[in-house]
């Protein structure tokens, strides 16, 4: 089944990224698409002001560069109301590569900025379901990245991380299993099956999200049909009187008009089924008992905006606030910006077990370089800065702006050549694997086990 | 004929200094190459990362300069038995020109155990009294970082560079060249006693290696390098010997096994080291920029410079603060969890 937009040029859905014709993404064209709002210096300064500290190299820069509801969140912020941040991985494979620690690094910041607590997803089902692993072999992939996101700094008296197997839904999780989640799929394509005949162009994919969201945050118990049939019902109905023929539904996760409901094959979507709760305090007792009012900001990338709107969508008619996000562009694989890294192309990314030989290996063979062919050629025309990867990866994590200035200006102008640039970006990235692999050194069972313990946050916002 | 066990101690009583002794039979071998003349002994803690390299070039003697030593210029020149390097040797008049390189962790320690010249004992006493016996047979005791790794070029002299003895010490019996070694090799000999089983590796080390003891809780590592130019005699000091002495046998096992796990974690929540590892990073900053041509190039700003960069380690250092700060709470939550809670 193919996924296209009504325009044909790029492609951002949670499942496929790709530039137009070969270029580069457009994140004007995404934020008017998409409809978030872009986050501009005002923004940046006033996060600035209210934390006392100065903006994180990612906000300077324009890494995080959309968000929704971000300045709500100051707004209250100022008036004293705090926030809990939420983010969260899918544990695919045991590999991290700075790709993924891009969304945990600006997390980290916000913590300690903002001083106010985090809660962080390991969507160890998504994966099993998905991906055929063991309920043990995803929960211990889990554990693996725990100890990497851990790492990244963040404050134990002020984080919980947890486990969709083992944290979700209390009864229900303790006895997940693989079975559980392929009965409650084939049990919703029947129910796709009955509904052949509304007219709505509601999208599998999309009526799906919308009964899992309601499956998890109903307290009605969901194991018998029954009851599954009644939550479907409400969900169907409530769909149906809200959109009517103009189902919202098919244009946000980029499916055509066309696919109708009585396609039986499952799509090929990859639904967090726990994506919406972790966004209303309300499903962490432990921590936010009584404090219903209490925001959410999600750190997370511009290509995750579809989950969220949904939960956005149904928030406010459950009582919550919608849920704020403040969005990132995607990290370049080393070969160029066609798109995100991939976890299956040892050489698209720079990994956190990387030696600081494989680093400058990787980055001297692999990173696309923006220079001219020819040292002479270089001098005259100076380098393209629009496409060379040293250059966008110094963005990321050289924190010295007058630096990075200075050699965007001498390497566009050329006199710098690619050689210097990759081996300045040699050096900072050595410097921040080192760094990781010391902090990861550091974290061991027990600590893991400290971090996704229920336990209460006491000076969580202190 | 060098002094005895008997006379060392006698000697150190004199002195008064302070010590307690553990008897226990131990043998070990040792093997070494060398070619040439002068002589160190490096004693270090077992934590303590040593580079050869980095030690060689602070010494003024090059990259390659430190290799490991053969065991005649033990009996020769320290003259104490195999396996028993200890700065006591140098009580002898044989090793007057050899040169001691301490640890300076042992300052923060409360004891540390040598052997008194004979390998079938340690004794324990500290840094302080260490001193006074060395100061008591004309030695300065000479504590470095062996861990710091300055840069040693042209503008920067070998830091080290007069602990370098100035007479070589000349060997009765030469010794023939032995092909250089690549890696270590491992012999691992272990004696038990009561109370504390010591265990000896000996490693033969290229000269690229940097070597960082490998020890379980109750270990002893003697490494013995040499080179084209010095021969280094190095004796490991076990610590933790100190802080089990009066634990009864079947306690100090248990510790054994725990102790392989927990140790790691222990040491990112150590204060002690915490505060080093800042002062270390803060001092080598200010080092770094208070320099000759610093102070004319920036005169009166030359302070509020090294103030912005000791600033700028605020990052690095909030980095080990959080690592120390979950490593703290993670004991407590693991202490909490297996509370015994009072019965009423």
């Amino acid at each position: 089944m193919e996924q296209k937009t009504q325009e044909e040029d790029q492609i951002v859905t949670p499942w496929e990224v790709a530039a137009e014709k070969g270029g580069k993404i457009d994140y004007d064209k995404l934020i008017d698409k998409f409809g978030c709002q872009r986050l501009d210096q005002s923004l940046i300064d006033r996060v600035a002001r209210l934390t006392g500290r100065p903006p994180h190299v990612f906000l300077r820069r324009g890494v995080f560069f959309a968000h929704r509801d971000f300045s709500d969140v100051l707004d209250a912020y100022e008036r004293g109301e705090k926030f809990y941040l939420y983010t969260g991985r899918g544990p695919s494979s045991e590999a991290l590569h700075l790709g993924h620690l891009v969304p945990f690094m600006f997390t980290k910041y916000l913590q300690d900025a903002f001083k106010v607590p985090l809660v962080i997803q390991l969507t160890d089902d998504e994966k099993c379901m998905w991906k055929n692993l063991t309920v043990e072999e995803s929960q211990r992939l889990a554990r693996e990245n725990a100890k990497d996101i851990i790492a990244c700094g963040f404050d134990v008296s002020r984080t919980f991380i947890f486990s969709d197997f083992d944290y979700v839904g209390g009864t229900e999780a303790s006895t997940c299993n693989l079975d559980y989640f392929s009965d409650v799929s084939i049990y919703f394509q029947e129910i796709f099956k009955m509904h052949t005949t509304i007219k709505c162009d509601m999208d599998p994919a999309g009526l799906w999200f919308c009964m899992v969201l309601l499956f998890e945050i109903s307290p009605v118990s969901c194991h018998t049909c029954a009851s599954s049939a009644f939550t479907v019902e409400i969900i169907v109905q409530f769909l149906l009187q809200e959109h009517g023929q103009d189902c919202k539904v098919v244009g946000i996760f980029g499916f055509s008009g066309e696919d109708h409901i009585g396609k039986v094959s499952f799509p090929p979507v990859q639904v967090d089924m726990l994506l919406a709760a972790p966004s209303f305090p309300s499903s962490f007792p432990h921590l936010f008992s009584g404090k219903d009012s209490l925001r959410c900001l999600i750190p997370c990338a511009i290509d995750q905006d579809p989950y969220f709107r949904m939960t956005r969508d149904v928030a406010p008619r459950l009582g919550y606030h919608k849920p704020a996000l403040i969005e990132s562009s995607f990290f370049p694989a080393l070969q160029g910006e066609t798109g995100k890294m991939s976890a299956s192309d040892p050489n698209s990314a720079i990994y956190v077990t990387d030696s600081a030989k494989d680093i400058k290996n990787k980055v001297n063979r692999y990173a696309f370089s923006g220079g001219q062919d020819s040292i002479e050629n270089h001098r005259k025309y100076g380098a393209n800065l629009e496409v060379d990867i040293p250059v966008k990866y110094l963005g990321f994590f050289l924190d010295d702006d007058a630096e990075l200035e200075h050699i965007r200006t001498e390497y566009g102008a050329g006199r710098m050549l690619t050689g210097e640039v990759k081996k300045r970006l040699i050096e900072v990235l050595t410097e921040l694997v080192e760094r990781h692999r010391r902090a990861r050194a550091a974290v061991t069972d027990e600590m893991v086990d400290a971090f996704m313990a229920v336990r209460p946050l006491p000076n969580m916002f202190s | 004929m060098g002094l005895t066990k008997e006379q060392l101690l006698a000697r150190l009583q004199e002195l008064q200094i302070v010590f307690s002794q553990y008897e226990h039979p131990v043998v070990l071998t040792v093997e070494a190459q060398d070619k040439k003349q002068r002589f160190y002994i490096v004693s270090a803690l077992a934590e303590t990362k040593v580079d050869l390299k980095v030690l060689s070039q602070r010494l003024g003697l090059g990259k390659g300069g430190l290799r490991m030593a053969p065991e005649e210029a033990l009996a020769e020149i320290l003259q104490v038995p195999l396996g028993c390097v200890t700065p006591f040797a140098l009580v002898n008049d044989s090793a007057r020109n050899v040169s001691l390189l301490l640890d300076q962790g042992f300052k923060s320690q409360e004891c540390c155990f040598f052997h008194p010249l004979s390998n079938d004992m340690s004794i324990a006493l500290n840094a302080r009294d260490l001193d006074k016996f060395l100061n008591s047979i004309g030695k300065t005791p000479a504590y470095v970082d062996l861990e710091a790794n300055p840069t040693v070029g042209k503008d920067q002299p070998p830091d080290l560079a007069n602990l370098v003895p100035s007479d070589a010490a000349v060997l009765a019996v030469p010794v023939e060249k032995q092909g250089s070694s690549q890696g270590s090799e491992k012999i691992h000999i272990s004696v038990n006693n009561q109370q504390n089983a010591v265990t000896g590796y000996i490693c033969r080390m290229h000269h690229n290696d940097t070597f960082r003891p490998k020890l379980s809780s109750r270990n002893l590592l003697f490494v013995h390098c040499c080179d084209g130019q010095s021969m280094v005699l190095m004796c490991i000091v076990d610590l933790s010997l100190a802080s089990k002495a009066v634990k009864p046998s079947n306690a100090s096992s248990t510790k054994e096994k725990s102790s392989g796990a927990a140790s790691s974690s222990i040491s990112y929540a150590d204060t002690d080291k915490f505060v080093e590892e800042i002062l270390e990073k803060t001092k080598s900053i200010v080092l770094s920029e208070i320099k000759e041509e610093n102070a004319e190039k920036y005169r009166e700003q030359l302070a509020t410079l090294v103030s912005n960069n000791i600033s700028k380690l605020g990052v690095e250092l909030k980095n080990i603060a959080t690592i120390f700060k979950n490593t703290a709470y993670t004991e407590g939550f693991k202490a909490g969890i297996h509370h015994q809670p009072k019965r009423t």
